[in-house]
């Protein structure tokens, strides 16, 4: 459910990744698990474009000819949907962004170059929802990631009973709409009456007003996240069964022990796994709206303290009607995923393994 | 003396008790294996009772709700609790919303993946390989950005309060993660198939829709199951495009709900169960593309 359904898709694309290389691909591929598809893709079309000798388009073959304009039939809706709601939106923001646009008073819009972001810079709301946004991230990915790896780990022994039946219940709750979600766990954690401060009233501990502190309403946010953890157990569950066998019977003949088999074998192994999961986290903290809005009816309260950056974006755009600032706003988040993201993959030369590519 | 308690005379305290674990090695793992067992399931039912607490709430009388302690059993359910969520809330309103534009958006996400899919994956021409990586740019493209002139464009359609800017994207190729989708599963399928229908003088689209679409089932079956749990769950676009009550789809109303009568847990605990049953059905039957899709069918054991 929470970790939305980036993370979802995450799980299929690693299994479509996998099922592509296993049916085609010698054996060793196997485990270069999910970011293949937005390195290598990109990279090996820039490849092969330039081996493959330009022929003339005159000497084309009707049949060739032929080919090309059923495929662009075929591609057609997605050309036309990219340009509509996606390339044209993308350069219309940063235009808007150099404006006053109001959409009460579209008429009146004027060109104030970047008094937009000279005011996203002195605006403290900014400020603030960035470090709601970054605390939010830095508490949320370690948790819910320790937690899906244990899981995971946990799910896949061998000699657990009823080992489909856990990985299903488990998943269960991604099934639950986020706004019901959101519902059950505002009675669960309610001060007085919700049964988690019931229960911990039975060991003495005094539970703390979840919901409306600014302390404890993030460990409350990662604990409500915790129940969508479905998505990540299984795609760490898929990276780890892919790793061989054989790895771990050598490393036991070797005399490694099972917390040297789980560093020098397991993680390298699914650490493509891991890695894409953690661009999916990253950029699902900036993308972070839903469970904080229904929560707290979209006031970002107690004072500020679920104001996301999406709520933020959202209060300008869509209550304050401010949509030159609102767009100012969305180009400053491209920036700043785009640098996540870069850093992520330049870093990832470093720890991300490719099995049969040997470490790049 | 046996041959094993004469070797552990000559062993030292650690050692013994490494040997003792050696030799009871199969006890010890067992026993670990039940606590794991226990462990686990006591985990999982604290997973599950938020959800359990929630549907039996939707039937308690609402001193009962947070009474102490904790009522499993309501005494006297309250069936009524979801006749009042219909009246006080144009539920059924709601429903049909959610389920137009449910079912508009997944057919169109379907039907134009496969078609952008198959072109990806099986068709030679300039530009496709650019054109792809434009593809996989997007998957990683925050929505946000396309929020607000996406929202001056429906605007100036006309479209604002309409189901069209919920499903038309769809239809014209809007969701990339699916796109990719298809486009691996056909790439996976053999070629030959495509060459004997080309020599038997089937052209492009008869190859896709007799040949690939048929036996494209399993990865349509995945994409409609999860584009359907994606839409029906989707917030911060219908909260967005429709603006008056009798368009909202279930989210939004709900949490109308919530907004209007928040006092009033009971009513919104048989509302949220009712939004909730269609996924729980989806998930029952499905169950086989979600879990065994995601963890093990790729894998092959």
């Amino acid at each position: 459910m929470f970790p939305n359904t980036a993370l979802t898709l995450s799980g299929l694309i690693l299994q479509f990744e996998l099922d592509d290389v296993d049916s085609t691909n010698a054996y060793g591929e196997c485990y270069r698990a999910v970011p293949v598809f937005l390195e290598s893709e990109v990279v090996m079309a820039a490849a092969n474009r330039e081996a493959k000798p330009q022929r003339k388009r005159a000497n084309l073959s009707p049949l060739t000819r032929r080919r090309e304009r059923w495929a662009y039939f075929f591609i057609s809706p997605w050309i036309i949907g990219f340009l509509a709601f996606t390339l044209i939106p993308i350069l219309a923001t940063l235009a808007f962004s150099f404006t006053d646009y109001n959409p009460v008073v579209p008429e009146e819009t004027t060109f104030i170059g970047l008094r937009n972001y000279g005011t996203l810079l002195t605006d403290s709301k900014v400020g603030t929802s960035l470090m709601v946004t970054v605390r939010y991230a830095i508490l949320a990915i370690p948790v819910t990631f320790a937690f899906g790896l244990g899981l995971a780990l946990l799910v896949n022994n061998k000699h657990l009973l009823g080992k489909s039946g856990f990985r299903t219940l488990f998943y269960m709750p991604s099934m639950i709409p986020v706004v019901a979600g959101a519902l059950i766990w505002a009675g669960v954690m309610n001060t007085q009456t919700g049964w988690v401060n019931l229960g911990l009233g039975l060991v003495g501990i005094k539970g703390p007003d979840w919901l409306n502190s600014t302390r404890w309403i993030y460990p409350a946010l990662v604990l409500i996240g915790l129940w969508g953890i479905g998505n990540l157990m299984l795609t760490l569950l898929a990276g780890l069964q892919g790793v061989p066998n054989e790895l771990y019977e050598a490393a036991e003949i070797d005399g490694a022990n099972q917390a040297q088999q789980f560093w020098y074998i397991t993680m390298p192994m699914i650490s493509p796994v891991i890695f894409y999961n953690l661009t999916l986290m990253l950029i699902g903290a900036f993308k972070y709206f839903d469970l904080a809005y229904v929560l707290k009816n979209g006031t970002g309260g107690p004072v500020d303290a679920t104001l996301f950056y999406n709520l933020n974006l959202f209060k300008n755009a869509f209550n304050y009607n401010l949509m030159g600032y609102g767009s100012a706003l969305a180009w400053v988040l491209l920036v700043i995923v785009l640098v996540l993201t870069i850093l992520l993959f330049s870093s990832s030369n470093r720890w991300v393994y490719y099995a049969g590519e040997g470490k790049k | 003396m046996t041959t094993k308690e004469r070797e552990s005379n000559f062993l030292s305290g650690t050692s013994k008790f490494r040997l003792w674990m050696y030799q009871h090695s199969k006890t010890l793992r067992q026993i670990g294996l039940v606590v794991l067992q226990i462990a686990l399931t006591v985990f999982m039912f604290t997973f599950l009772i938020p959800t359990l607490w929630m549907v039996v709430s939707s039937l308690k009388a609402s001193t009962e709700i947070f009474s102490h302690p904790i009522v499993w059993i309501p005494k006297d359910p309250q069936w009524r609790n979801y006749v009042r969520a219909f009246q006080e809330l144009p539920l059924e309103r709601f429903a049909w919303n959610s389920f137009v534009v449910v079912v508009g958006a997944v057919v169109g996400t379907v039907i134009s993946s496969a078609l952008v899919g198959f072109s990806f994956a099986r068709l030679r021409w300039p530009g496709r390989d650019f054109l792809f990586s434009l593809v996989v740019a997007t998957l990683l493209l925050p929505g946000v950005v396309l929020l607000i002139p996406r929202f001056v464009i429906f605007r100036n359609l006309d479209w604002i309060n309409t189901y069209l800017p919920l499903i038309v994207p769809f239809w014209l190729g809007g969701s990339p993660f699916y796109i990719f989708l298809m486009r691996q599963f056909i790439r996976g399928l053999p070629k030959e198939l495509d060459d004997a229908a080309l020599i038997d003088g089937a052209n492009r689209f008869q190859i896709f829709a007799r040949i690939i679409l048929p036996l494209c089932k399993p990865v349509i079956a995945t994409v409609t199951v999860f584009s359907l749990l994606e839409h029906y769950n989707a917030f911060l676009e219908p909260l967005i495009y429709l603006n008056s009550m009798d368009m909202w789809t279930l989210p939004i109303g709900i949490r109308g709900l919530n907004d209007a009568y928040a006092a009033n847990w009971e009513l919104v605990f048989a509302a949220s169960t009712v939004m909730m049953i269609p996924m729980v059905l989806l998930f029952i039957f499905a169950q086989r593309y979600f879990v065994r899709g995601i963890a093990t069918t790729g894998l092959k054991g």
